[in-house]
């Protein structure tokens, strides 16, 4: 089966961001799903990937944590593949997936702690965890976007952010860096490649992938406005208007210090932070309200009528 | 080595004019000193070895041995590495004030990277799973500490 078909379908893995800070990308991943026709199958019951926090305290908690979403999807939903458009969950999946396939330790842990909470232990390769970057890259394509784009995004220029889990650690991640067709550890473009087909002319952006400060934001709130205070000048200085984000840490991360540099260093960028999902359902036709525009924090209403895409 | 505070400041101060090639070449030689305190800090030699042509990449190198988290940086460091490429290349290019300008936010970016890892401990650690990843794998788990 092609991934065309396969991805047709997919398990949803939204995590808990998506249903707070960032609900304007679970509103638009599930509307720009809905106007291509994919089908999105939320995870049952699903739980914390174990994200950042119990990942430090004791890894294989972490490891099991993301196995219990993976077991749901396999062995209660009879899915094979979960979508998960968090950098954070999708990151944390592929690293509980590649330590039940290489470390003993892990699987014995994870089958103590599934037989405990009295489900079926997950196993290396039941499923594949893929981004909504995947989702829509492979089932839709850029020629299929193309065909189905209503208000172009012509004339918008776009610095695409992709932040760092996206593609770190390289080893997690086998299906990329596999030549022509697939995505690159170093130079992502996925996003790039989906809004350049609906229109969007992307930037040069030297710092897609470089640190947004996310996790350091409590600890040392100054280093990451700094970190974020770079991203939004360098995306400026590359002509771009607009940074379309696909991780919610990054993207709440860029709205809100984006506020606190002004605040605080008195550095106001000019810079319009939105979901590419939001960007792509808003090139499909779709209402600013049904992406959720109007939950990010900064404001872009003015800038999508400025383009007529509101 | 200078301090991060005079690299930063040193940054800032830098103009495209007259010279960008030796703007270029100051911001690179300040990324140097950047990855040279990161190595320090943690009891190594600075390489003086080069990868690819360049001392910063090695260095780079030397610095994400063993911890996984630095590769955060990866990109940014060829980031600047490219961009002193084009000043050094194309000194009098139509966009030369603007390179300058970009490099100069891209070693930004290193320096306040680099410098936020060491000034507060442990900070970064959540980075790219770095602290799972430097543990053992046999490292005992809570779950096996059970009674």
């Amino acid at each position: 089966m092609t991934k065309k078909d396969k991805y047709q379908k997919v398990a949803y893995y939204p995590g808990c961001a998506l249903e707070g800070t960032g609900h304007s990308y679970n509103r638009s991943t599930k509307a720009v799903g809905k106007k291509l026709g994919l089908d999105l199958v939320e995870v049952k019951n699903w739980n914390c990937c174990g994200a950042m926090e119990v990942k430090n305290i004791d890894p294989k908690i972490q490891t099991y944590l993301s196995s219990r979403v993976m077991s749901v999807a396999a062995n209660e939903m009879d899915m094979d593949v979960v979508m998960a458009p968090c950098n954070g969950c999708y990151h944390n999946l592929k690293k509980a997936e590649y330590d039940l396939k290489n470390d003993e330790d892990s699987v014995a842990v994870v089958d103590k702690l599934s037989k405990k909470a009295g489900h079926k232990t997950y196993e290396s390769g039941q499923v594949e965890t893929i981004h909504a970057l995947d989702w829509i890259k492979e089932t839709i394509g850029e020629d299929g976007l193309r065909e189905r784009v209503k208000n172009s995004l012509q004339g918008i220029k776009i610095a695409n952010y992709y932040g760092c889990m996206y593609t770190r650690p390289r080893h997690i991640f086998p299906e990329k860096d596999q030549g022509p067709g697939s995505e690159s550890t170093s130079k992502p473009h996925f996003m790039d490649d989906l809004l350049a087909a609906a229109g969007a002319e992307n930037v040069e952006f030297p710092l897609k992938t470089a640190c947004c400060g996310g996790a350091h934001t409590l600890s040392d709130s100054d280093t990451s406005t700094k970190l974020v205070l770079n991203i939004l000048k360098a995306a400026k200085l590359a002509g771009a208007e607009v940074i379309a984000t696909e991780c919610p840490t990054c993207h709440s991360g860029l709205e809100m210090h984006q506020i606190r540099a002004a605040e605080v260093f008195g550095e106001k960028v000019e810079i319009k932070i939105l979901y590419f999902t939001q960007l792509l359902g808003l090139a499909l036709g779709l209402k600013p309200r049904k992406v959720g525009v109007h939950e990010n924090v900064s404001d872009s209403m003015g800038f999508l009528k400025e383009k007529g895409l509101a | 080595m200078r301090s991060f505070d005079e690299l930063e400041a040193t940054i800032g101060a830098l103009q495209a004019d007259p010279d960008a090639s030796a703007a270029a070449l100051s911001l690179l030689r300040i990324s140097e000193e950047v990855l040279e305190h990161w190595v320090t800090a943690r009891g190594q030699e600075p390489t003086m070895e080069e990868r690819e042509g360049f001392r910063l990449l090695a260095l780079h190198r030397q610095g994400a041995t063993k911890e996984p988290s630095f590769n955060a940086c990866r990109e940014t460091c060829r980031e600047i590495v490219y961009h002193y490429n084009l000043l050094h290349l194309q000194p009098d290019h139509e966009e030369t004030t603007d390179r300058v300008e970009m490099m100069k936010m891209i070693s930004s970016h290193l320096l306040l990277f680099v410098s936020g890892k060491m000034q507060v401990a442990e900070l970064g650690e959540f980075c790219c799973s770095s602290k799972p990843i430097r543990l053992n794998s046999n490292n005992d788990s809570e779950v096996n500490r059970e009674p």
